[in-house]
């Protein structure tokens, strides 16, 4: 956005284009948060954000700490271990009652013949992170710890992909059909005669940035209370972070998608054309969906993901949030972004107004870049 | 007075326009005649700034026209179109402040043209909602909610209901009887010279005749000499041998014939010495002739 500003200014217009260019966007903002189909839209999706880490909160109490009755000093290790919820039973008998009758999901008692001289005993089987910690393991060194939990990392990895994906693609279509509504309906010819086209581009990626990046925070700040409420408050100050560079990642990331849906969609005159003239665009958001969620714990793809423009929104969040990022890499990203869509932005406007009047068959890409 | 100097346009190979000059006069309505592909919509998108001239200019009383001048122009493309899905009243409201005008201006001014143009019932109705009929005079309204200094309309007579023809011409002579510039375009020859003050005929991207309807008739009517002679049985045959002349219709005491004013003179003398003579004019063309004329 900040980079269309002089651009428009440079241009011989109305003095005022900064002015013009937030009508355009104030319309684009009007209009769609008028349209029932994107309030019912936008409710269901905060509300599924809502339910998952509301579940994921309850799931995490259900699971509990690991009742465990213990027979005189045998379990003095699980004294200082977490997640384990400690009782004292009298002698051998009373805990096997207590592990029958299910008050505790094992019971350790002095004797046996394995290492460390207890006996475990379950019902069925025992808890293996009891088994785990009493057990004798080799010695483990791990050269790239990963200090997360693999499955959650798992989770979070879905969550940063799927709020980017829905969000891009909901609004980079409807940047596009709107360019597209305009050339369809001929009202593009009227508002070019008071509006220079750099201008009107510029109003509707900020008019449809405002928004995508409203329904980020909103989804942010939905989960963020969801997890303080539900008490995750660890989750939550391991992903603060994380989850800010998001939403400064997504909001550039995606000024960066809309030029590109605004500039294609501006080659076809009906709104039939528009899924298959945005596809090349659809990928570039849907590429960064599947590698997150397919390599969330790959240091290697990440750091590569976390750099590349599309995906950056993604993967700078994931390794700030896996710890393995340093703090200067997420401005370093934004700066390659920054770069990225100065230079998009040069070339979707060229598009858009070389394209914009053309109405009739598409326009090849060729033609709307040589003008 | 809005002036076009040497405008040239290609797209690709092809060039549309070729040194296209005129000018529209202040206060006076100057119709564009020109066929289909001529180039009309062309200059009219080059004086709008829509589309950028490969060379010449255009100026405004003058001086080159700036961004800021084309926004207070009055504009309706060929082809028309508004957003079907938004309000009438909110969508002129929306124009207006496009074209630089306040929001409570703009209000002001949509509401009035509203209620002239009869829409005031439908004004919050969307679009896509009205009747063709309103559809066209929302259209019009589109085109003067801004208040603009001169009016540049494509075609605005194509497919409006004859009412909407009516509030159409009312406009436009509002407009010039206000000290504006108009411009338009029409394939409707009668229309033209009905209405008009300036004709600029354009054909192949270059422009054939430009002047005043009188000025262009005169010009035009030079050549072409009709003579009636009086009584029953009179017969214009003998004029077929007199020198300078060539007789393009004949039909028993009529002929109508091309020659010099001298011959012509001299066609009268000898008719008034055999006998009476009932009618002898030239002929003044109508627009359509002349429109034939100056693009061969």
């Amino acid at each position: 956005m900040t980079t269309t500003a002089p651009r428009a200014a440079a241009q011989p217009g109305p003095a005022n284009s900064v002015g013009l260019a937030w009508l355009v966007a104030e319309r684009e903002i009007t209009t769609r948060v008028r349209s029932k189909a994107f309030l019912v839209s936008t409710g269901i999706l905060l509300l599924l954000v809502l339910a998952s880490v509301l579940l994921g909160g309850f799931a995490s109490k259900l699971g509990g700490d690991t009742k465990v009755a213990v027979v005189g000093t045998a379990g003095e290790v699980l004294e200082q271990a977490p997640g384990f919820d400690v009782q004292q039973a009298d002698d051998r008998s009373a805990a096997e009652k207590l592990v029958r009758s299910g008050d505790v999901d094992a019971a350790v008692v002095p004797g046996g013949s394995g290492a460390g001289g207890v006996t475990v005993l379950a019902k069925d089987s025992a808890p293996s992170s009891l088994v785990q910690l009493l057990s004798v393991q080799p010695e483990v060194k791990l050269l790239e710890p990963l200090d997360k939990n693999p499955m959650l990392a798992y989770f979070i990895a879905i969550g940063f992909g799927i709020v980017f994906m829905m969000s891009a693609v909901t609004f980079g279509t409807t940047i596009a059909q709107s360019v597209v509504e305009e050339k369809q309906t001929r009202i593009v010819e009227i508002l070019l005669a008071t509006v220079p086209a750099r201008v009107m581009l510029a109003g509707k990626i900020i008019g449809n940035s405002i928004l995508a990046l409203a329904q980020v925070i909103a989804i942010i700040a939905l989960a963020s209370l969801g997890m303080l409420a539900t008490g995750q408050d660890l989750l939550f100050g391991d992903l603060g972070t994380a989850l800010i560079w998001f939403g400064v990642l997504f909001a550039f990331g995606f000024v960066l998608l809309a030029t590109l849906y605004a500039a294609t969609a501006a080659l076809v005159s009906r709104q039939e054309d528009v899924g298959s003239v945005t596809s090349p665009v659809m990928m570039l958001v849907m590429i960064p969906y599947v590698l997150i969620i397919v390599f969330n714990s790959d240091p290697e793809v990440l750091g590569i993901m976390s750099y590349v423009p599309f995906s950056a929104p993604v993967g700078m969040p994931m390794r700030l949030y896996l710890g393995i990022a340093e703090w200067w890499e997420p401005l370093v990203a934004i700066a390659i972004l920054l770069v990225t869509i100065a230079l998009v932005i040069g070339l979707g406007a060229r598009i858009y107004e070389n394209s914009i009047l053309r109405t009739g068959s598409r326009v090849k890409l060729a033609e709307a870049i040589k003008g | 007075m809005i002036s076009l100097h040497s405008i040239s346009r290609s797209f690709g190979d092809r060039r549309v326009l070729r040194d296209v000059a005129f000018d529209v006069a202040a206060g006076r309505m100057t119709g564009f005649v020109g066929g289909n592909g001529a180039g009309k919509t062309t200059t009219m998108r080059i004086i709008l700034g829509v589309l950028a001239a490969d060379s010449g200019r255009v100026e405004l009383d003058g001086a080159e026209i700036t961004q800021r001048d084309r926004a207070r122009f009055g504009y309706m493309p060929e082809e028309r179109g508004l957003y079907p899905k938004m309000k009438v009243l909110e969508q002129l409201v929306y124009l207006a402040r496009l074209h630089g005008m306040s929001s409570a201006a703009a209000k002001r001014s949509a509401e009035g043209l509203v209620e002239r143009l009869g829409l005031s019932e439908r004004a919050n109705d969307t679009l896509e909602s009205l009747s063709l009929g309103n559809q066209q005079r929302a259209q019009i309204a589109a085109a003067l909610v801004h208040e603009p200094i001169a009016l540049v309309l494509d075609e605005p007579f194509s497919g409006l209901d004859p009412i909407a023809v009516e509030v159409m011409l009312g406009v436009l002579r509002d407009f010039a009887a206000q000290g504006a510039p108009v411009l338009f375009s029409s394939h409707q020859l009668d229309i033209v010279e009905r209405l008009c003050d300036d004709v600029v005929v354009i054909a192949d991207g270059s422009i054939r005749a430009a002047g005043s309807r009188e000025a262009l008739r005169a010009e035009h009517s030079g050549s072409t000499f009709e003579l009636e002679l009086a009584g029953g049985t009179a017969d214009a045959g003998w004029v077929r041998e007199q020198p300078g002349v060539e007789v393009t219709h004949l039909d028993g005491r009529f002929a109508r014939f091309d020659a010099s004013a001298d011959a012509a003179q001299a066609v009268l003398a000898s008719a008034v010495a055999r006998g009476p003579v009932a009618r002898f004019a030239p002929v003044t063309p109508s627009l359509a002739q002349i429109f034939r004329e100056v693009i061969r």
